[in-house]
């Protein structure tokens, strides 16, 4: 319904909607520093699963626990969300709202996926495994660590949806593309959040 | 009303001064009363509990509540002014900012009406601030007070990092920014990568007490060392977030009052970058006698010592500053100056502190209490007496009283150095900090004694401060636009107190002190770099509040969500995390709908402009 209006803004659009306006760009730049922090906060999450990963007080050990085809079908649909949302902005910067709207919904759909397969993990250790928040050091920081990312993961889902919900009231402007970038720039930083994730816990747990 | 939904840094700058102020108060009072117990040995008028309560808080309130806010006053105040902008890069995240830091203070001090405030010590060492040794719910508040104000600073951190580098006026290239623009840019980047550490340790700390999780209990497996290494990873470079925007404050006070240009500047800028690259370095100065071995207490002994140099280099510039200058001893020049030897007083105890094994005999005595104060109060504090004396009249568009502003600062310094001076030697005769009392006849008494009474000649100086604050209130705004008529820097080119759009047109900058440059080419404005036209203009919100309280009762929920309240309705609000889920929808409905309702702001008419 809108679709045919926001496609017609759109004609108008500069090149790169999201850096046409100071407002945007000082988005673009505040977005990069927050990522900068968030950065810290893994970090400091990293470290401490580091430093905790082998105290696993006479409960499951990272070996007996983790299960690589789950995990990898996982990283496989983080992964292609991320493309798909390069996808997204590659469709903003050539004006096609509906393509890019599309897009987010896939990618969207892709975030769900995978935090579904996360939250069928934990509840698999939970329940079979008896391996909770409380079992050792090696649980605690375990759950703190991929469960931070995935409170991300399902914060991106929000957000993005609510930017979809922006996208159809208001169409493609340049207030609206410069939160759909900043938006495409946090799920790249889950991203690769994810990648660390997948090597430091999974890989290294099941053979370091 | 006006107040709860401003987005103007300049009103944002008045409400960081008044709550920070306030919140200074507490901890002043505080402060007095584990003086008052430390007066004579073996004294009653407090037991232990409540005295390791005073100190916690003291500390906790002193640093994150008291002096913080203030200093985030000042850059509030200031910043926009100096760069030649019209407001900070995100407006509404600024009223964020504020409102996080304030609610989650009032959390911290509910305390101490609910149940008893935390009595861990500012650094909640674990296990000491563990349920099992602080099992009210103290630390609780500590750790989820401390969580929400901290969102506000790294708010206000990322806020004013974008700000400087995006909105300074056409000519303000980074070398030609003022000292205390570069400080305080500095101090935003460590803000933003310090933060996040602690932001780690508090959630750690929170998941061990609420949600029995084991990171600190060592009979799971836990590493109690490991909360003081994430705390001191933070910690440290805390210390550099008080005190640069100090040295910031300094470096604009001093070329004022001396009417000389800063000297060395360019050596200034990169002292304070590197003081802030090596303040991430140290951290386990903190812990050398936790064990970490030789190697380590080597080399962070070593790299602590190496911030004596760019330090140094500060010292000797503002020395050599006023070196040939006229200098002016106004009130704030006077803190400024004041500043100087008592804040190499403290580096040098630094220093001292820095070499491993001697930090094994000063470890937790009262030298290291004198140090910390040396640089935080004859630091900090004088910095911060002598910036809210330089930009009252900014600020307010009122001219604090000289006679009185003088009162202040000797009441205050000589209390200062009475209280504070004498726990040098206290702490080398071996008197421990953190404990309630003392046994007499161990040569501590007489020095405690003057010790105290310097902390109530202290007291004195902040109530001349404050009657100063009060009296000058009741005269009318007449201060004109540079007041102490030597300003150097482009918040003097606009009104006492400035327009809610501050520059009438962006200014030209044509070099260092960029209005002072204007002054000696024999000009009285500043050459514009526009013509009048539309001022675009963010419109009040009061959804910034209603975030903060939603994060505040969604804190308040999960704290008390273990509680048994023997009451159906309360157990049953409250254990099932439906406190918590009501205060994250006020939350996130709020930020729903700043996203789903654009405000495009209004705009100021040129005609408007010329009418005033």
């Amino acid at each position: 319904m809108t679709t045919a209006h926001a496609e017609g803004a759109a004609g108008n659009l500069p090149h790169e909607p999201e850096k046409a306006t100071l407002e945007g760009r000082n988005k673009v730049l505040a977005f990069w520093l927050f990522l900068g922090g968030e950065s810290v906060l893994f970090g400091t999450l990293f470290a401490t699963f580091l430093a905790l990963r082998n105290q696993t007080n006479e409960g499951p050990s990272a070996n007996d626990l983790f299960h690589l085809p789950l995990v990898a079908a996982a990283t496989f649909l983080l992964l292609v969300s991320s493309l798909t949302s390069v996808f997204a902005i590659q469709a903003m910067h050539r004006g096609k709202v509906t393509v890019l709207r599309n897009w987010l919904l896939v990618t969207v759909f892709l975030g769900l996926c995978f935090l579904v397969l996360e939250i069928y993990e934990f509840s698999v250790y939970v329940r079979h495994e008896e391996f909770g928040m409380t079992t050792s050091a090696f649980s605690s920081a375990f759950y703190t660590l991929v469960g931070f990312h995935g409170a991300h993961v399902a914060f991106g889902i929000l957000w993005i949806s609510v930017l979809i919900g922006q996208l159809a009231r208001k169409g493609l402007t340049v207030v609206t593309a410069p939160k759909i970038y900043v938006s495409a720039m946090y799920w790249h930083f889950i991203d690769v959040v994810w990648v660390f994730i997948f090597t430091v816990v999974y890989l290294l747990g099941k053979v370091g | 009303m006006d107040w709860i939904t401003t987005v103007d840094h300049k009103k944002i700058a008045i409400l960081y001064l008044w709550a920070g102020g306030l919140f200074f108060g507490i901890g002043g009072l505080e402060a007095i009363l584990i003086r008052i117990q430390l007066i004579k040995p073996m004294n009653t008028f407090l037991d232990a509990q409540t005295f390791n309560e005073l100190i916690t808080m003291h500390g906790t309130t002193m640093i994150f509540l008291g002096v913080m806010p203030v200093i985030f006053a000042l850059m509030n105040a200031v910043i926009p002014l100096q760069i030649g902008a019209r407001d900070v890069a995100f407006p509404f995240l600024n009223a964020l900012g504020f409102w996080t830091f304030l609610f989650g203070g009032v959390l911290l001090n509910l305390s101490w009406i609910m149940g008893g405030a935390p009595d861990a010590g500012w650094t909640s060492y674990t296990p000491l601030s563990t349920t099992q040794y602080s099992g009210t719910h103290g630390v609780d508040f500590y750790t989820i007070g401390l969580q929400i104000a901290g969102l506000g600073t790294l708010i206000g951190g990322i806020n004013f990092l974008a700000t400087i580098i995006t909105m300074r006026a056409p000519g303000m290239s980074f070398m030609r920014m003022p000292m205390f623009v570069w400080a305080s840019f500095i101090t935003s980047a460590i803000i933003l990568f310090a933060f996040p550490a602690i932001t780690v340790g508090l959630v750690l700390l929170t998941f061990d007490r609420i949600l029995e999780a084991n990171f600190f209990d060592t009979s799971a497996g836990g590493n109690s060392v490991l909360w003081q290494h994430i705390f001191w990873i933070f910690g440290h470079p805390e210390v550099y977030i008080l005190i640069l925007p100090a040295f910031g404050i300094i470096s604009e006070v001093i070329p004022t009052f001396a009417r000389k240009r800063l000297f060395g500047y360019s050596s200034m800028v990169f002292a304070t970058i590197l003081i802030a690259f090596l303040g991430f370095m140290v951290w386990a100065h903190h812990m050398f006698t936790t064990g970490l071995g030789p190697v380590a207490n080597a080399l962070f002994s070593v790299s602590t010592m190496l911030i004596a140099v760019p330090t140094g280099i500060k010292i000797f510039n503002w020395l050599f500053t006023m070196w040939g200058g006229q200098v002016r001893f106004t009130t704030p020049n006077l803190f400024a100056v004041g500043f100087i030897p008592t804040f190499t007083m403290g580096g040098v105890t630094g220093v001292m502190l820095a070499s491993a094994p001697a930090d094994f005999q000063f470890h937790d005595t009262y030298f290291v209490v004198a140090h910390f104060h040396y640089v935080i109060v004859g630091g900090l504090v004088l910095g911060l007496f002598a910036g809210l004396h330089y930009w009252w009249p900014k600020m307010f568009g009122r001219m604090l009283n000289e006679t009185l502003g003088k009162w202040t600062f000797w009441t205050f310094i000589i209390g200062f150095h009475l209280t504070f001076f004498v726990q040098h030697f206290l702490g080398l005769m071996g008197m421990q900090r953190r404990v309630f009392t003392y046994l007499p006849n161990q040569q501590f008494d007489l020095l405690n004694l003057i010790s105290t009474i310097g902390a109530g000649l202290m007291g004195v100086g902040m109530l001349i401060f404050l009657t100063n604050i009060f009296l000058t209130s009741r005269k009318p705004a007449d201060a004109p636009d540079d007041p102490w008529e030597d300003g150097r820097t482009l918040e003097w080119t606009i009104s006492s107190p400035p327009p809610e759009y501050n520059f009438k047109q962006t200014p030209l900058v044509r070099g260092l002190d960029a209005f002072w440059k204007e002054k000696t080419s024999g000009h009285k404005t500043m050459t514009p770099a526009e013509p009048v036209g539309p001022i675009h203009m963010p419109s009040a919100t009061i959804l910034p509040f209603l975030m903060s309280v939603g994060i505040f009762i969604a804190g308040l929920g999960f704290m008390f969500s273990r509680d048994d309240f023997g009451n159906a309705f309360m157990g049953f609000m409250f254990n099932n995390y439906l406190v918590t889920a009501i205060g994250l929808v006020i939350t996130f409905g709020s930020m729903l709908l700043r996203s789903l309702y654009d405000d495009h702001g209004w705009h100021i008419e040129p005609e408007e402009l010329e009418g005033r």
